[in-house]
């Protein structure tokens, strides 16, 4: 089960990443999600795999608890990324709005300055 | 004085002029003049004992850490500088103030003058290498300000920005000289320094650092090939011609080899370098001289010669070289301040200083031409002017230099220097004074007010009486400071005589004045010789050298900068996998430690749907409507996947926020392009797969082999499991950590979801308050609509659903902390569920019925939070300190409360404000005129924080 | 237990929501209850220096959980250093975004403001390093929104990339915190110390690992190359107050870098020797070159302060690079006065901005062109660590501290040619901007139309009155400068005292996980 999940877990990255190279402003937020979802199982995988042992104290029987901290820590990163993203689109949105123009790389300005030397 | 007031007086009197400039320029003028003068006297008063052979120290700690202290003293050759500095000083003062016209502001200029006075007394005054640093590109960029005092002449403004480059740079290489220098001896104090001449010239270390000071030396002054700073220096206003650039700052490097002279001179190395580049300076600066018809280019070359002379001199090596060059040292800045003074008189009244378009003046300006006739005959070494004495010793000491094994050598082309030097200085009486008197001078000469002439005359007058009386005058000044310069302890006896009788030195004066009388017969041919003859213009190099460091900076900035973040993401995906691996294979990587676990048919399963959603997603990206969809699935899988490796409340939070995160992302491409062109090469993009297909392994082979690795030592949840009913009141010990053990984080981490809604919020008024506006109000949709926009069978069933969704997140809230669920999760639910009610009802109606705005939601959400956590301080505990205790109710078992579920009633009105506000404000982008209140994603313009009409005009 | 320690966290996140709430449409009291709270964050962060001068490491328990297992507060020198840096820093941006104007220019200035402190001052103070994520999410997410305050296509495409470049490096920070958590199982700064210590030399790989993509996240904040190619079109396109206050941000990963490769990763630890100073020092002499030849090259005056912020943060990473008590001191002494000289910096630039746009070309003079050419020439003085102000202090300290090491001559070289080139750019762009608009026969105006008939326009523009509060902030920051310069001494001390504590690890990890000392 470690294979699958590891192989997921890369390939949810590569997949992110390819789509973070993009020239567009949405395939970059869909790959950050994509990374996201990668990054997120990556956190959570650090506590080691465990089936059917969630960590809710059963107060009658002696059961195995799966390490509780990295879902915490989960939990708190797919909040922050839940705010960023939303951030993200609407930065992305607004700069589409004001540009007509969903390129996410921009053209420096390449002024010529006048020279006194 | 204390040295420290000598010092500090200039930059405390640079000051006044700034300020009393209203007072009137007499006011500014006489403040400046008032300070100098002060500190000149307390110069003075500190005279008589340097002059009993005694020096006079001040010391004060500035940051003894680094060896950089505030350490002053003053010997033989401080005080002959400091008086050269104080005093012309004073005279330039006088000058400038009937110099400079009405509309220059001569507030500023004196305040430029006066801190660069108190840089140059800095440089002499200092005992310490680092301070005398300070010092020195003070005077840098002081006078970078005063030579492009004129800022609307573009010779000032290049003749500054030369100066500051060369002079700075050479400053610059002096930094490292000078560290090294400290870091041989083991200390920056001069006076330490000075003693420990064997260690230094011993020091693998010594040429490098000679040749890095030397460089900060020859660029001060202007020594070839840095010499082609000075002439440009010259757009300068003439006092500061006269000052920086013939009396004091081009005097800093002579100072500062002279200063160093008992620990750096002597060598091999010290010769060949110093004098032989002195001798080549002199020689063409001289060249030069002859063949400027600018009366300011003339002086300028002629300056560099003398300096080179100078340096020639230091560079002998011999006690009577030493002494021969701080004698021709005081003597020059007499007769070429002086002069400069004239040119400057010359150029105020007759408007130009064009030699070709003066001469004949002696009858016009009697006044100046006496005072210039003395001052060049002592330039051009004629007796009994001081000058002659100077350049006796000179040519004295060169008939007993040895120049690789060549006694010829030196001598001849000191004469042939002599010979030019003599003509220049003859040409500047000819040319301009003798002759006949023309009648097409830009505008009538005439002799100055008193206050122009008054300086330079002064100055002739010292001219002609240390000519006459040399030993007396000053004797004792040059004795004391050539002592200081051999350093050997004892005083060397001064005496200059106007007649030896007939000797070398005497032979080869006269050769050279007569050989300057025919160069100057000569002159109109050679002239043409000269102009004719191909011969590099330094300006234009520096120029090309300067322009062209600009241009490639420039092009590597643009190139390197060039906008584009897909490049950037790449390097630096790049750079990181490549240094992660780095890391890897430099480390010991040791066995597997756990076992893999068998894997059922339901992951197998799972993980086929998930590749397949991801590549799907990859390759068809273009279509957006379609990839977003295939992203929800992805996320279910993951979300499944959290349950069913025990993750419970992952699974719930992953899900609710993936409901949430699709919402928006399909309201926002409902203003995007609906699919992206193919515009990346086949090329690139099996770049970018590359690099992806890397990166991603590494990461899942990263997470393969920690999850097969167990903890070097048990992990510190351990103590979360043992201590989260006991210690925190709840059995759902992920709960329990969000909201007591990491309380903290989550108390950050609501903070940023409240952030989150505000910068949308912010970035919606920003946008609708922008034109963009007007685009958005008359945009066409480019989907087909769907003719009714809110179906009733949506409205009914949303309307009754929203009760149930409501209670629904109340349980999870509820249960959180016991089982999964929790303030997270119950908030997004109720914001899916209002949102629900906005998309079948349309915004405006939910918004009419909605109480609160959500500002108040987010803000109290993030308050209640903050004050749960104070709370404990009541109880004299830590922040976020939870209690907790139990209810028992009838009906229900047993019913807990906590401290902590305040905490979580916190994130869930914090989760429910930035949700919908951030959906508000979609819907306030997607708000067109026409639309009623009933209809889908509107809002009432009534609200107070809509953006009114008048916004857009 | 001294609540003093989470006094910087708590009063802005009160603040900043109460501005939220009650005072969304009333400007001036927010401006009011920014300033307050700004100064009020100033006399903590002073109290808490004074306390932390004599060495010792206060603790903060949240939730009162001890540590490892709950999150720490830990307050050191090198903390409440960083505390009073920044909270000095905001009060002249507040004073000066209030004097401009810019707070006007859209919603929520202040409050984002306030949030922006919480996280820098959270990430300052937190012993946990998970908590460190969290406070950097905090301190981003709240820069987005400052980085994008008034709107405008350039800013949004700029804010866009930003975004998205530090999405990439918080992806980064997880993976690295997950690799720590996974091999150490612990999360508290100290206890990771004491865990990476412990570790068999024959099970690094994977730690280093982690190690070095933590580091990797530092870099990127600290803007060090090849990860800084987010900097200069942010700075420049960010509002130049803005960008004053981000002058401490870079700070922030030089800190991180510090802290986690002293404290955890410390010189002498086996398990990761060799990760940092392989690459970094190299680095971050290019980070100083590259940042030397921006600032020549640049176009725009927002940009060529970008660079120069670039450069300095190349100047203060060759001595962090050195991992000697020596050069941290120097770099301590560095970091401060590169916040200050490159905020003074900022604020000049936008005060130009404002009058005649940045562009690095002759225009007709502006208002008060005397005086902020005046505050041009001294900032400039600064950036390029020319003397007397504390720069050249700091780039001696570096110089110095560098002495033993086998690249010295390489540093040296670095830092004084880039001071050089620097120095050449700086007077280019002051004698364009300043003194050519003096000159009428240089004048190219950008907006033809404005050049000729539009005279009342050209008055408003130009010689409309503006209050003195922006000039006020700008002496502020330069009488830090004097100030630093003037008590170098003592400054120093206090840096040295830092370092000191800095490579003592145990007393940091004894205080926080009360142990006796055997």
């Amino acid at each position: 089960m470690e294979i699958l999940f590891a192989s997921a877990v890369g390939i949810l990255t590569a997949a992110g990443i390819y789509l973070i190279l993009r020239k567009r402003t949405f395939p970059v937020i869909l790959g950050l999600s994509l990374l996201t979802y990668g990054v997120n199982l990556f956190l959570f995988a650090t506590g080691r795999l465990m089936v059917n042992a969630p960590p809710v104290l059963n107060k009658y029987a002696e059961v195995p608890y799966t390490d509780p901290l990295p879902q915490a820590l989960v939990l708190t990163a797919i909040v922050i990324s839940f705010g960023m993203t939303a951030v993200v689109v609407m930065i992305a949105l607004g700069a589409y709005l004001s540009a007509k123009d969903d390129h996410i790389d921009m053209v420096e300005d390449t002024k010529r300055a006048g020279d006194d030397a | 004085m204390s040295l420290f007031l000598i010092a500090a007086l200039p930059f405390l009197g640079a000051l006044f002029p700034a300020l009393l400039i209203r007072a009137g320029r007499n006011a500014a003028a006489a403040s400046a003049g008032f300070t100098t003068l002060l500190a000149f006297i307390g110069l003075l008063l500190n005279a008589p004992s340097v002059l009993r052979g005694e020096v006079v120290q001040a010391r004060l700690d500035w940051l003894p850490g680094l060896g950089l202290n505030a350490n002053f003293y003053l010997d033989g050759l401080g005080l002959l500088f400091a008086g050269l500095i104080l005093g012309i000083g004073l005279l330039i003062i006088l000058y400038a103030r009937f110099y400079l016209s009405r509309e220059d502001p001569m507030g500023q200029f004196y305040t430029y003058l006066l801190l660069f006075q108190g840089a140059m007394v800095g440089i002499v005054l200092s005992d310490n290498i680092l301070l005398l640093l300070v010092f020195w590109e003070l005077t840098s960029l002081s006078s970078f300000l005063l030579i492009g005092y004129w800022k609307h002449l573009p010779e000032g403004r290049q003749g500054a920005r030369m100066a500051l480059a060369v002079t700075g740079s050479g400053g610059l290489a002096m930094i490292g000289g000078m560290l090294m220098l400290g870091h041989i001896v083991g200390s920056y104090d001069l006076t330490v320094i000075l003693q420990q001449k064997e260690l230094i010239q011993a020091s693998p270390l010594y040429l490098p650092a000679l040749i890095l000071i030397l460089i900060g030396a020859f660029t001060k002054s202007a020594q070839f090939p840095f010499h082609f700073w000075l002439p440009h220096a010259m757009a300068a206003p003439t006092p500061v011609s006269a000052y920086l650039h013939s009396a004091t700052m081009v005097k800093a490097g002579l100072f500062l080899m002279a200063r160093m002279w008992p620990v750096l001179a002597g060598t091999e190395a010290w010769f060949y370098i110093v004098a032989t580049t002195g001798l080549i300076t002199m020689v063409l600066g001289a060249v030069i001289a002859l063949f400027k018809d600018d009366l300011k280019a003339l002086l300028a070359y002629s300056t560099v010669s003398h300096l080179g002379l100078i340096t020639m001199l230091l560079g002998f090596g011999t006690k009577p070289a030493a002494i021969a060059a701080v004698f021709h040292i005081i003597n020059h800045a007499t007769f070429k301040a002086a002069l400069f003074m004239t040119a400057g008189i010359i150029d105020h009244s007759a408007h130009t200083r064009d030699i070709k378009r003066l001469g004949g003046l002696r009858k016009l300006m009697p006044i100046t031409f006496t005072i210039a006739v003395i001052a060049s005959l002592s330039m051009a070494g004629i007796p009994p002017l001081n000058g002659f004495l100077s350049k006796e010793m000179m040519l004295e000491e060169t008939v007993h230099t040895l120049w690789r094994n060549s006694h010829y050598l030196v001598p001849a082309l000191a004469v042939f220097g002599a010979m030019f030097s003599a003509a220049y200085s003859f040409r500047y009486i000819v040319h301009v004074f003798l002759g006949p008197q023309r009648n097409d001078y830009p505008a009538q000469p005439h002799d100055p007010e008193v206050g122009l002439w008054l300086a330079p005359a002064f100055l002739t007058v010292l001219v002609v009486a240390i000519g006459l009386s040399p030993n007396l005058l000053s004797g004792p000044v040059v004795s004391y400071a050539a002592a200081a310069v051999i350093g050997d302890g004892e005083v060397p006896h001064f005496h200059a005589k106007l007649w030896h009788g007939i000797t070398i030195p005497l032979m080869m004066s006269g050769m050279a004045i007569t050989g300057g009388i025919l160069l100057l017969w000569g002159h109109p041919k050679l002239a043409k010789l000269w102009n004719a003859a191909p011969r590099p213009e330094a300006k234009v190099i520096f120029d090309g050298v300067i322009g062209g460091l600009t241009r490639t900076s420039q092009r590597v900035t643009d190139v390197l900068h060039n906008g584009s973040i897909t490049r950037y993401s790449a390097i630096m995906l790049v750079f990181t996998t490549a240094i992660s691996l780095y890391a890897y294979r430099t480390g010991v990587a040791a066995e597997a430690t756990r076992a893999v676990q068998q894997a059922g048919a339901l992951p197998i399963i799972g993980w086929i749907c998930l590749v397949l959603a991801t590549l799907f997603i990859v390759l068809n990206h273009r279509n957006r409507l379609l990839s977003l969809v295939l992203i929800g699935v992805v996320g279910l899988i993951v979300s499944l996947s959290f349950n069913y490796l025990s993750a419970p409340d992952l699974a719930l939070t992953q899900i609710s926020v993936e409901v949430v995160t699709i919402i928006l992302m399909l309201l926002a491409l409902n203003f995007l392009p609906k699919d992206t062109p193919v515009e990346s090469p086949v090329s690139t993009r099996l770049r970018d797969a590359a690099i992806a297909v890397t990166a991603g392994t590494g990461v899942g082979g990263l997470i393969y082999a920690l999850m097969t690795r167990d903890f070097i030592v048990p992990s510190i949840s351990e103590f979360h499991l043992a201590n989260s009913y006991k210690g925190g009141g709840g059995t759902n010990v992920v709960n329990v950590i969000l909201v007591d053990f990491r309380g903290y984080d989550t108390f950050g981490e609501i903070i940023v979801l409240g952030i989150a809604a505000m910068v949308i919020f912010a970035l919606t008024e920003a946008i609708l308050g922008s034109k963009v506006r007007a685009y958005l109000l008359n945009r066409k949709p480019d989907l087909p609509q769907d003719g009714d926009p809110h179906p009733l069978m949506m409205v009914i069933a949303t309307r009754v659903m929203m009760p149930l969704a409501l209670t629904v997140a109340a349980y999870i809230f509820f249960r959180g902390h016991n089982l999964p669920g929790g303030g997270f999760i119950a908030g997004l639910i109720a914001a899916i569920a209002m949102i629900m009610q906005y998309m079948a009802s349309g915004f405006g109606w939910a918004a009419e019925r909605q109480r609160v705005y959500y500002h108040g939601i987010i803000g109290s959400g993030v308050l209640i939070a903050a004050t749960t956590g104070m709370g404990a301080w009541l109880a004299g505990k830590p922040f976020l300190t939870s209690a907790f205790g139990y209810l028992h109710w009838a009906p229900l078992e047993e019913f807990e409360w906590a401290t902590a579920a305040l905490f979580d009633l916190g994130v869930f009105l914090a989760v429910v404000g930035a949700v919908m506000l951030t959906l508000e404000s979609l819907a306030r982008l997607a708000w067109q005129p026409g639309m009623q209140s009933e209809h889908p994603m509107d809002i009432n313009p009534a609200r107070d924080d809509a953006p009114t009409i008048e916004k857009e005009a | 237990m001294n609540h003093l320690l989470i006094a910087p966290v708590v009063l802005p996140a009160i603040v900043a929501p109460f501005i939220i709430m009650v005072l969304r449409h009333h400007l001036s009291l927010q401006r009011i209850f920014s300033l307050a709270s700004t100064v009020v964050l100033l006399a903590i962060s002073l109290v808490l220096a004074t306390q932390a001068t004599d060495g010792t490491v206060q603790v903060y328990e949240l939730g009162n959980w001890p540590a490892p297992f709950g999150i720490v507060l830990v307050l050191d020198r090198l903390s409440a250093l960083m505390l009073l840096l920044t909270s000095g820093l905001a009060l002249t941006v507040v004073l000066y975004s209030i004097g401009s104007g810019w707070d006007a220019r859209g919603r929520h200035f202040h409050a984002l403001l306030q949030f922006q402190l919480m996280g820098i001052l959270g990430a300052f103070l937190t012993g946990d390093a998970f908590n460190l994520f969290v406070f950097f999410e905090v301190l981003l997410i709240a820069s987005y929104g400052l980085m994008i305050h008034g709107g405008g296509t350039k800013r949004l495409q700029a804010g866009v990339q930003y975004v998205v470049y530090n999405l990439l490096g918080s992806t980064l920070f997880l993976f690295a915190l997950g690799t720590i958590y996974s091999v150490t199982g612990t999360l508290n700064m100290a206890d990771l110390a004491v865990r990476v210590a412990e570790l068999s030399p024959d099970d690094t790989a994977l730690l280093r690992v982690g190690a070095i993509m933590l580091l990797l996240v530092f870099a990127i904040k600290a803007a060090v190359l090849p990860l800084h190619f987010w900097l200069p079109a942010s700075y420049a396109n960010a509002p130049l107050p803005v960008a004053a206050l981000f002058a401490i941000m870079t700070k922030v990963g030089a800190y991180g870098i510090l802290r986690m490769y002293t404290l955890v990763f410390g010189p002498d630890v086996t398990a990761t020797a060799g990760l940092v100073g392989d690459w970094l020092l190299p680095a971050a002499m290019l980070t100083l070159a590259v940042g030397a030849i921006g600032v020549l090259g640049s176009r725009e005056i927002g940009r060529l302060v970008a660079f120069g912020a670039i450069a300095s943060m190349g100047t203060l990473l060759i001595a962090v690079a050195l991992f000697t008590p020596q050069a941290t001191a120097a770099a301590l002494y560095y970091t401060v006065h590169s916040t200050l000289a490159a905020a003074l910096m900022f604020l000049v630039a936008d005060l130009v901005m404002e009058r005649r746009g940045g562009a690095i070309i002759a225009q007709r003079p502006m208002a008060q062109t005397g005086l902020i050419a005046s505050l041009f020439f001294v900032g400039a003085i600064a950036m390029a660590g020319m003397p007397p102000l504390s720069g050249f202090v700091g780039k001696l300290l570096v110089m110095d501290a560098a002495r033993e090491h086998d690249l010295i001559w390489w540093i040296w070289a670095v830092i004084l040619v880039g001071s050089l080139v620097t120095i050449i750019g700086l007077a280019r762009a002051g004698s364009e901007i300043f003194w050519k608009s003096h000159d009428a026969s240089h004048i190219d105006d950008p907006e033809p139309e404005l050049a000729g008939h539009d005279e009342p326009a050209e008055m408003e523009q130009g010689d409309a009155p503006t209050p003195a509060l922006p000039f006020i902030a700008c002496f502020v920051l330069l009488a830090g400068l004097v100030l630093l310069t003037i008590f170098s001494g003592p400054m120093m001390d206090y840096t040295e005292a830092t370092a000191a504590q800095l490579f003592d690890p145990n007393l940091y990890i004894d205080a926080v996980l009360k142990r006796v000392e055997p």
